[in-house]
């Protein structure tokens, strides 16, 4: 059979039962294939979006997602994707075209060396150079995107080998001797580390997302004793956040009472995080007082920004469930957290989160996403942009289950919202999904209503409109003497008017009076739905560290 | 150092301070790879990414003809260099990676030398050549080309003494290693 043929035999017998794509000449083989390969097709309006989608149906699924672009732009067009792919450990497989094998390296048409340029923002890229090495290359990316630390994996097709006749067999084994990921945690240091949380009298269980597939065993681990859960932006859902255990998100615009604890903690145990700029501040003020217990699938990121004392690496599915029977074991006094938990909800009651609403009806941001929880009765995948907007979101919409709020943490991508939740809808239809942007990231990947009209994917868009870049205005005001340097968006488009064209539903909300409703009847409405909310123009998401201060200096 | 992302000023000292200049121990870092097209590219981008400067690289065969192996020596860093390392074994092609300690390590470079020598001086450049036990591998009238095997810094020492005789050119391959004692490399 047919290079291409295989691939379709391949992605099938890997589970893929849709990939987001965009045809182009060098993969046009490919695109023959998928004619009828039974395999479902969604064809974007930009590779970047077909990309994001791959990216926000692995978030909201768990699976691996799948993207296809042509040679040259196709591939540089996916190479934002691929690079937020990586830094949020996103499992995707991106299948280019490449020139025909006689062309390359000859700056032949619509040529660009993919491999070489995404070779950084990769967690691996394999060059097909035989026919024969294709349907064992396709394997490898999807054992390489899904295990160990999630990733991107490219796999790059020159046209002319897609074409190539092929005798096909089933692969039933892989051979990457240089890849073997370390899942099983090492039992003596889960004693150690069991031990030391026994012995700690203000510990704090940090969790990142690696904690987004454990989030059980991250809640027995929790309630085994009154062990505080303080979250990243990825982590959110892992642990519910109405439990009493949850200090909610911790970071620069985290919840004070989950930085005073990580300020005055004397262990730490990070749990698939990272300690990210974005979490620690000031790195030499971080958690001054704190042991730490690294536990991540990732060696590389034990003792890279902080030095962990006890270090575990693995699954945190396998570690998480033997460090609670070690800390069961360990026999730990529950009586020695009372006075931790003591000064916790002290900070809880003193500093809840407020703003000032409005006298009249403008619809404060902080509102809109209060009535937005309301509306949806907490129970939507929320896929959110990047600016204030998903920050309130974070701090305001808590999210009780896994695999319900789905941003860019990492590489904070603008326009991923919108291709976000198309992929989370297309993996998960009978949720309901709503994208949260702000008028400004959404106009970045705005092309994908198309895809959404064309294809029936049932989204609901809601936009936090305040005409503005906000949080670079917010910093402008803040720290750049309110020289406020083209952030201004106007009011373009008339967002209704577009919803109009490209065959939704367009509204806009402009009353916080009537705002719950109106959101209610927006997401009952069948179809796509575009929703522009009217916001004040000049809020500012607190509290904040501001960059390079440490935890306990939050203002607002 | 100023707070990023505000508007203080940063002073190049400060950036300076800061740690974008380096020193240190020599490293030699050896690292067995799949025989693959590509993998010198994704091993030396790894090393310019996390802000270590090659000093010298030796790529060639090994016993295995699916295995490359890649001797890299490093000027040294501030930072310990565990965090390359480990963001090497996660490159998939990469099958094995030793820091190898100096005092354990057997590390042999090759060098060409072109020297200027005359009637008047070749005597005295072959006699350090003798010294150094490097072989004349050319004479003209008015040079000499002598191959010379060794560490790095028995290379560096003839360097020094030949520059004033007139160093037409100087060709090096960078340092192989290998360790000490049975274990392997």
């Amino acid at each position: 059979m047919r290079a291409v043929d295989a691939l379709m035999e391949c992605l099938k017998a890997e589970g893929v039962d849709v990939v987001f794509g965009y045809p182009g000449g060098a993969n046009i083989p490919t695109y023959d294939a998928f004619y009828d390969a039974g395999i479902r097709h969604i064809l974007v309006r930009h590779e970047a979006g077909g990309g994001h989608a791959a990216e926000g149906y692995a978030k909201a699924t768990g699976k691996v997602g799948v993207a296809l672009g042509t040679s040259g732009p196709g591939a540089t067009n996916l190479v934002t994707p691929i690079c937020d792919a990586m830094m949020d450990s996103v499992p995707v497989v991106f299948i280019t075209g490449q020139v025909r094998t006689d062309l390359l390296g000859t700056d032949g048409f619509q040529e660009a060396d993919t491999i070489g340029i995404t070779m950084p923002i990769v967690k691996h890229s394999i060059m097909i150079r035989h026919p024969l090495e294709l349907p064992r290359a396709i394997h490898e990316a999807f054992h390489i995107a899904r295990s160990g630390r999630p990733g991107p994996v490219v796999v790059d097709i020159p046209t002319d080998l897609s074409r190539a006749d092929i005798p096909y067999e089933p692969i039933t084994d892989l051979h990457l001797p240089g890849y073997q990921p370390t899942t099983d945690g090492n039992q003596k240091q889960i004693r150690l580390a069991a031990k030391a949380l026994a012995n700690s009298k203000r510990p704090v269980l940090y969790v990142g997302g690696g904690c987004v597939a454990a989030s059980e065993e991250l809640f027995e681990l929790a309630i085994s004793d009154r062990l505080p859960v303080a979250s990243t932006l990825m982590g959110l859902g892992a642990f519910p956040a109405s439990h009493p255990l949850s200090l909610g998100m911790l970071g620069m615009h985290g919840m004070r009472q989950a930085n005073y604890a990580m300020d005055e903690a004397d262990l730490i145990v990070a749990i698939g995080a990272r300690f990210d700029d974005r979490v620690t501040g000031k790195l030499s003020e971080f958690a001054p007082r704190a042991k730490f217990v690294h536990i991540d699938i990732d060696p590389a990121e034990i003792s890279k920004n902080i030095p962990a004392h006890i270090p575990i690496v693995g699954d945190t599915r396998n570690i998480l469930p033997r460090l609670t029977a070690e800390y069961r074991a360990a026999g730990a006094d529950p009586q020695r957290l009372e006075e931790w938990w003591h000064r916790i909800d002290g900070w809880k009651e003193r500093y809840p989160l407020t703003y000032e609403d409005s006298t009249d009806n403008e619809i404060k941001p902080q509102f809109m996403i209060e009535a937005l929880y309301e509306a949806t009765g907490g129970e939507a995948i929320i896929c959110s942009d990047v600016g204030q907007h998903q920050m309130w979101a974070a701090q305001r919409y808590p999210f009780e289950k896994p695999r319900r709020w789905i941003n860019s943490g990492g590489l904070g991508t603008m326009g991923f919202g919108l291709p976000a939740a198309m992929g989370a809808k297309v993996g998960r239809p009978d949720d309901q999904v709503v994208a949260l942007v702000g008028d400004g990231s959404f106009q970045m990947n705005v092309q994908e209503m198309g895809t959404c009209a064309q294809e029936k994917i049932d989204v609901k868009v809601f936009i936090m409109n305040n005409g503005y870049l906000g949080m670079v205005r917010q910093w402008q005001e803040l720290f750049w003497e309110k020289r406020y340097s083209h952030v201004d968006m106007g009011d373009y488009p008339d967002f209704v008017k577009l919803a109009d064209a490209y065959g939704w539903t367009g509204l806009r909300f402009t009353d916080k009076t009537t705002l719950v409703d109106d959101m209610k009847a927006a997401l009952a409405t069948d179809g796509p739905v575009l929703v522009d909310v009217r916001v004040t123009a000049e809020e500012n998401v607190y509290p904040m560290i501001p960059a390079g201060e440490a935890a306990r200096d939050m203002v607002g | 150092m100023g707070e990023p992302g505000t508007k203080e000023l940063l002073s190049l000292e400060e950036l300076e301070a800061a740690g974008s200049f380096r020193s240190g121990r020599k490293h030699i870092v050896s690292i067995l790879v799949e025989n693959k097209p590509g993998v010198l590219t994704r091993v030396t981008g790894l090393f310019a990414r996390r802000g270590f400067n090659i000093n010298t690289l030796a790529v060639g065969p090994t016993d295995d003809d699916t295995v490359s192996r890649i001797t890299i020596t490093l000027d040294g860093a501030v930072h310990s260099i565990d965090q390359v390392t480990k963001q090497l074994h996660k490159l998939i092609n990469v099958l094995k990676i030793r820091d190898l300690e100096p005092e354990d390590t057997l590390a042999r470079e090759l060098a060409l030398f072109k020297i200027s020598a005359d009637s008047g001086t070749r005597a005295e450049v072959m006699q350090i050549c003798e010294i150094f036990r490097a072989h004349i591998v050319d004479v003209s009238k008015r040079a000499i080309v002598a191959e010379v095997t060794g560490t790095q810094e028995k290379v560096d020492a003839f360097e020094r003494l030949v520059r004033p005789f007139g160093l037409v050119e100087m060709a090096r391959t960078g340092e192989i290693a290998i360790a000490r004692g049975r274990t392997e490399t």
